[in-house]
C-alpha cells in the first residue's frame, strides 16, 4: 500500500506492506542506517527513533502507523555531514559506546530527555535510556556523555553576559 | 621502553576515533551491506531435543512465489567438509546443517533462499519434515552416566575430553595440611549476547572465482576455515574486515552461518545474506557459553595458608564441540589466580548434551574458574572465622617475588596486588562499608560484602590447546602492521581483522604517533580484505593491546630507522650520529643540519641517486609480531606458559537483599584495576565498566535455562534478561599501573577485565548476606525468585 512518510524534515511517498515495521522501511525503504535491529520484540531499544519528539521502538510499529507522524532517526539529529550535534559530540567526548550499535538510539533516547529536561539527574538520564541495552559499556560513560550534553546546551543557552 | 616512560600520546585522554561513526549511524555493519541481486536467507529448525531426520518435503515452499531454493542437511554435507574441530573426535562431526540427525531443539536443519526475508520466512514454515524424536540428554552428570543417550551414537559415549594433571606434590600436600573444604559451585549457561545478532552476506564471482564474504565476525582462522570447509582454495576467499561488529565479547563465530551462505552463493550464482533474527540467534546461534560445574577441594593450615587444591571441572559442551572444550585449558594459566598455591590437581572434563552448541565467551572460561576459587577463598575464611580480605593477603603473591612461576607452569609477568587492594580499601573504607553492612542489617535487609581477587591472562598465545590435545602444535600466536608513508608524506598504517567495539584503529594510530612522534590524528588506519592482509590472530584472548599494538610499534620503529638511515647517508654522517626527532632527523653533532619530513620523502619517493645503497625505494614497512613470552609446547608433565601478561582486578562490593522478595541492590561498587599502560584510558575504563556489567548479567540475570523437554525457555530477552542501566551501579575504578616486562609499551590486556571477577564477587556478596541464616548459594545465576524462596525457607526453619 502507498503511505506518505514525514523523515526528518522531508515528505517521502512509499509503497509497503501493511506488515512492513517502521523500523525495515527505514533502512530498507529510505536507507537510513542508523536505526538498527536488536531484538525486533520491543527490549533493547536498538531501533529506537523519535515519533512526534518521543523516543519510540520502531520495530514495534508498522510503517502504516507512522503515517501524519513527523520521524526523526539519527540522521535527522546530525546537523550536517561531517559535524556532530552537541550531543553526539558529548558521546565522543567520553566514550559513551564501544561497537557502535546501540549508540544512535541512546543518543536519540538523550535528544529526547534533553528536549524536556534541560537539567537531568543521573537517576533520570538513567530512567531515559533504561529502555535501551548496551552490552558494551556498562552505561556509565552514557550517563557521563548525557550529562556532559546538559551542561553544554546549558552553557550555551545561557545569555552572554 | 616502559616502567613510567614519559608518553607523549600513550596513557593520555584522548578521543576513540571510531566514535565519530558510530554516533552519527555511520558505521557499517553487517546488515548495512546490499548487493546488487542479494536474497535472503531463513532457516528451518528441530523442534525436538533429538530426532531422526525422517523426510523432508521441500514442495510446498519451493512453490510459493520469490522462493529461490531450499538446502537439506544431505546435499550441504555431501558438498563440504565438516567444520573444524578442535579434539580429536572423528565422529562428533559438526555440519551446518543437521544431516540424519537433529541434536538440539533449534539446530537448523534446512535453509530457505526468497527474495526477502519475509517470505523466507514464510518458506520455511511451509517446509515439511517428518521427525522421529529420540531420546535426549540435557544434565552434564546425567551424560556421564552409563545409561544416558548418547548425542552422538557413533562415538561412543558423550565424553569428549578427560585429562587430569597434577602439578607438584598434590597428595603430600593435602597429608600435611591442617584443614581440608570441599565445595560445589556451579556457573549457570548464560553468554555475551550482543545486541547486534551474528550476520553473513556472502557473494561468489565465477568469473574470478572469489568468494567474497562481510560478516560480523570475531574469529582466529576465518576465511582459512571457511575455504577448508567448501573446498576451495584459501585465496578464494575474500573476508571484508572493515564491517563493523556490533559487540562480540567472543561469541561472533558464526563459521557454520558462513559455510552455509558461502555454498548457497556458490550453487545459486547470486549473493545471499543471512542475519539471525534474535530466536535463531539465542537458540540455533551456536552462541551459548559455559555451562561448568565444580568439585574444588583445598587443604589449607589454621591461618588460612592454602597449601594444595583439587579442582574438577565438568562442561556441559551442548551438541556439538568446535573449540569451545578449550574453555576449560585457558584458565589452568591462572589456575591458582593471585594466589601461592603449590599444587594442584586439575580434572577437565568436557561432555556433549542436546544443548545449543557453546563458543568462546569473554575470558574463554576463566571467568567461571575465578568464581569457584574465590568461592573457595571465602569459605574457608567462613571455616576459620577470618575476615575473607585477610584470608586473600595471607595468600596473595608479593610484589618483590615476581616474576612468579605457578604449578602449571605459566610465570607472571608482573603485579603488585597488595598495593592495589590498599588503594581500594582505603577508597572503599573497608571498615565503614563493614559498619553500613552491619546497619543495612539491623534495619532488616539482608546485606553482605562481597570480594574477589583475580586476574586476567592477557596475549593470547592459547598454549592449552595443544595441553589438551597432543595432535596440535600450534606454538605461533601472531598479530601485524603495515605502515606506508605516500608521496605526499601522509601516514596510512593498516590492521588485518575485524574489531567488534575494541577502539582497534585508536590503538594503532596512538602507538604509532607515539613512536614517530606525530600527532596521532594524522595516522589514517584502513583495514584492508583478507586477500590483501598480513597474518592476524584476531581480537582473542585480550590480545590485541599486546599483539597488535607491539606489531605497530615494532613497525613505526622500523620506519623510524629507514627515515634515519636516509638522513644520515644524506647528511654524510654515520647513522648512529643522527637523531630522530618529530618526524625530523638532526646531526646530532651539528643540530643545524637536519632533513625534514618533506625532505626524506622526497628522497624516499624521487630522488633514488640520494637513498642509500641497496634501500627499497618509498617508505612502506610492515612488522609481524609474535605474542612475547611464548613459543614453546608443553612439556612431559603438563606444563607450559600459557599467555605472557596477567592483569590484575580486585572487587569489593555492599550488597543488600530486600528479604521478602530476593532482590538484590548493589549499593556500592569498588573496582581496583592493573593492566599495566593504558594506551588509551578512556577505551580500557569503558571495557572494564562494560565488563562489571556482563558479570552482573551472568551472576543475577542471564541464563539459557531448558525445560524437562529439551526445549530453550530463555528463547527473548523477555526471558533472557541482560541488564538495564537500573540494575548496573556506578562503579568506582581505582586504577593502578604495574607494566608488564614483556611487552612494547607496558601493557597488559583489558578486554575481559570487570567480567572475570564481577559474578565472583556478586556471589561472595549473597553468600555474606544470608550466611546469618545458614543458607549458601553456590549456583549461578542466582536470581531474585529463587533467591526469595531460598530466604523463605531459611527464614520458616528458623522460627521453627
Ligand atoms: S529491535 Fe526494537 S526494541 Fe529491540
Ligand atoms: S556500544 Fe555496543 S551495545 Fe552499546
Amino acid at each position: 500500500m502507498r503511505i506518505e512518510l514525514d523523515v526528518n524534515g522531508t515528505k517521502h511517498e512509499l509503497t509497503v506492506e501493511p506488515r512492513t515495521t517502521l523500523l525495515d522501511c527505514l533502512r530498507d525503504c529510505l536507507d537510513l542506517k542508523g536505526a538498527h535491529a536488536g531484538c525486533e520484540h520491543g527490549v533493547c531499544g536498538a531501533c529506537t527513533v523519535l515519533f512526534d519528539g518521543a523516543a519510540v521502538r520502531s520495530c514495534l510499529m508498522f510503517a502504516v502507523q507512522a503515517e501524519g507522524s513527523i520521524i526523526t532517526t539519527i540522521e535527522g539529529v546530525t546537523p550536517a555531514p561531517g559535524e556532530l550535534s552537541p550531543v553526539q559530540d558529548a558521546f565522543c567526548e567520553t566514550h559513551g559506546m564501544q561497537c557502535g550499535y546501540c549508540t544512535p538510539a541512546m543518543i536519540l533516547a538523550a535528544h529526547a530527555l534533553l528536549a524536556d529536561n534541560p537539567q537531568p539527574t543521573r537517576e533520570q538520564i538513567v530512567e531515559a535510556i533504561s529502555g535501551n541495552i548496551c552490552r558494551c559499556t556498562g552505561y556509565t560513560q552514557i550517563v557521563e556523555a548525557i550529562a556532559l550534553a546538559a551542561e553544554r546546551m546549558r552553557g550555551a543557552n545561557r545569555p552572554q553576559a | 621502553m616502559n616502567g613510567g616512560a614519559h608518553h607523549r600520546y600513550v596513557s593520555t585522554d584522548r578521543r576513540v576515533r571510531e566514535d565519530r561513526r558510530f554516533v552519527a549511524g555511520k558505521g557499517q555493519f553487517v546488515a548495512d551491506v546490499k548487493l546488487p541481486g542479494m536474497r535472503h536467507v531463513a532457516v528451518v529448525t528441530c523442534p525436538h531435543a533429538a530426532a531422526r531426520i525422517r523426510r523432508i518435503d521441500k514442495a510446498a515452499a519451493l512453490n510459493m512465489p520469490g522462493v529461490h531454493y531450499v538446502l537439506d542437511g544431505a546435499e550441504l554435507a555431501a558438498a563440504t567438509q565438516p567444520l573444524m574441530n578442535g579434539l580429536e573426535t572423528p565422529h562428533v562431526p559438526r555440519r551446518p546443517l543437521a544431516h540424519e540427525t537433529a541434536r538440539y531443539s533449534g539446530e537448523w536443519v534446512a535453509a530457505v533462499v526468497a527474495d526477502s526475508r519475509a517470505l523466507a520466512e514464510d518458506a520455511a514454515e511451509a517446509v515439511e519434515i517428518e521427525y522421529e524424536p529420540l531420546p535426549f540428554v540435557l544434565d552434564a552428570e546425567a551424560a556421564l552416566g552409563k545409561d544416558s543417550p548418547l548425542v552422538h551414537e557413533a562415538h561412543g559415549s558423550n565424553v569428549l575430553l578427560d585429562k587430569t594433571f597434577v602439578w607438584g606434590e598434590v597428595e603430600k600436600d593435602f597429608a600435611a595440611s591442617a584443614r581440608r573444604l570441599s565445595l560445589r559451585v556451579k556457573w549457570g549457561r548464560s553468554s555475551t549476547v550482543p545486541i547486534e545478532t551474528f550476520g553473513v552476506v556472502a557473494a561468489w564471482d565465477p568469473w574470478r572465482d572469489i568468494l567474497d564474504v562481510y560478516a560480523s565476525i570475531q574469529m582466529p582462522r576465518y576465511a582459512e576455515q571457511i575455504a577448508a570447509a567448501l573446498k576451495i582454495p584459501g585465496s578464494s576467499v575474500r573476508v571484508h574486515y572493515e564491517v563493523d561488529v556490533g559487540g562480540s565479547y567472543g561469541v561472533k563465530r558464526g563459521i557454520k552461518h558462513t559455510v552455509l551462505c558461502g555454498y548457497l552463493a556458490r550453487r545459486l550464482a547470486f549473493p545471499v545474506r543471512l542475519i539471525e533474527d534474535r530466536l535463531e540467534n539465542m537458540r540455533g546461534g551456536d552462541a551459548h557459553g559455559p555451562e561448568r560445574l565444580f568439585d574444588v577441594e583445598v587443604a589449607f593450615e589454621d591461618d588460612g595458608i592454602v597449601r594444595s587444591m583439587k579442582m574438577r571441572a565438568l562442561e556441559n559442551l551442548g551438541a556439538y564441540a568446535g573449540r569451545s572444550p578449550f574453555q576449560l585449558g585457558k584458565p589452568i594459566g591462572a589456575i591458582v589466580g593471585p594466589y601461592k598455591i603449590k599444587s594442584v590437581q586439575y580434572r577437565a572434563l568436557a561432555v556433549v548434551t542436546n544443548k545449543t552448541t557453546q563458543e568462546a565467551v569473554r575470558g574463554f572460561g576463566q571467568a567461571p574458574t575465578n568464581l569457584a576459587l574465590e568461592r573457595c577463598m571465602d569459605e574457608i575464611a567462613a571455616v576459620l572465622k577470618l575476615d575473607p580480605l585477610d584470608v586473600r593477603r595471607r595468600n596473595l603473591i608479593r610484589h618483590d617475588e615476581f616474576p612468579y612461576l605457578i604449578p602449571s607452569g605459566t610465570t607472571y609477568d608482573s603485579g603488585n596486588y597488595e598495593t592495589v587492594i590498599a588503594k581500594v580499601l582505603a577508597d572503599a573504607r573497608y571498615e565503614e562499608l563493614k559498619a553500613e553492612r552491619d546497619r543495612l542489617r539491623r534495619t532488616g535487609k539482608l546485606a553482605g560484602i562481597g570480594i574477589a581477587a583475580c586476574l586476567e591472562p592477557s596475549g593470547g598465545n592459547a598454549t592449552f590447546e595443544a595441553l589438551l590435545n597432543p595432535a596440535i602444535t600450534t606454538s605461533t600466536f601472531m598479530e601485524s602492521c603495515r605502515i606506508n608513508v605516500d608521496g605526499t608524506g601522509t601516514v596510512t598504517a593498516t590492521m588485518h581483522t575485524t574489531s567488534s567495539g575494541q577502539g582497534h584503529e585508536t590503538l594503532v594510530g596512538t602507538v604509532i604517533g607515539e613512536v614517530l612522534e606525530l600527532d596521532p590524528d594524522t595516522v589514517r588506519v584502513t583495514r584492508p580484505d583478507s586477500l590483501n592482509s598480513l597474518p592476524s590472530g584476531t581480537p582473542v584472548g585480550s590480545r590485541m593491546a599486546i599483539s597488535l599494538g607491539g606489531a605497530a610499534f615494532h613497525a613505526a620503529q622500523k620506519l623510524k630507522a629507514k627515515l634515519t638511515a636516509i638522513a644520515a647517508h644524506d647528511l654524510g654522517i654515520a647513522p648512529d650520529r643522527a637523531v630522530y626527532e618529530r618526524g625530523e632527523v638532526y646531526d646530532g653533532q651539528a643540530p643545524a643540519r637536519r632533513r625534514t619530513w618533506v625532505d626524506l620523502v622526497g628522497i624516499a619517493y624521487r630522488n633514488y641517486h640520494r637513498m642509500p645503497p641497496g634501500f627499497e625505494p618509498g617508505l612502506a614497512v610492515e612488522y609481524v609480531y609474535q605474542v612475547p613470552a611464548g613459543g614453546a609446547l608443553p612439556d612431559k608433565t603438563g606444563r607450559v606458559q600459557m599467555y605472557p601478561c596477567f592483569s590484575f582486578e580486585f572487587h569489593v562490593l555492599l550488597l543488600s537483599i530486600d528479604p521478602d522478595l530476593g532482590q538484590p541492590q548493589i549499593v556500592r561498587y569498588l573496582l581496583g584495576h592493573d593492566c599495566g599502560t593504558q594506551v588509551n584510558p578512556k577505551i580500557v575504563r569503558g571495557m572494564t565498566m562494560g565488563g562489571v556489567a556482563h558479570g552482573i548479567g551472568a551472576a543475577l540475570f542471564e541464563e539459557f535455562a531448558y525445560n524437562e523437554d529439551g526445549q530453550l525457555i530463555a528463547q527473548t530477552f523477555m526471558d533472557y534478561l541482560l541488564p538495564s542501566a537500573h540494575e548496573v551501579p556506578a562503579v568506582e575504578i581505582v586504577d593502578h599501573e604495574t607494566p608488564s616486562p614483556h611487552t612494547v609499551l607496558g601493557q597488559k590486556g583489558s578486554g575481559e577485565s570487570g567480567y572475570l571477577g564481577a559474578p565472583a564477587a556478586l556471589a561472595n556478596a549473597v553468600n555474606d548476606a544470608v550466611r546469618p541464616l545458614g543458607i549458601f548459594v553456590n549456583t549461578l545465576p542466582i536470581r531474585m525468585a529463587a533467591l526469595g524462596d531460598l530466604i523463605a525457607g531459611a527464614v520458616e526453619r528458623q522460627k521453627e
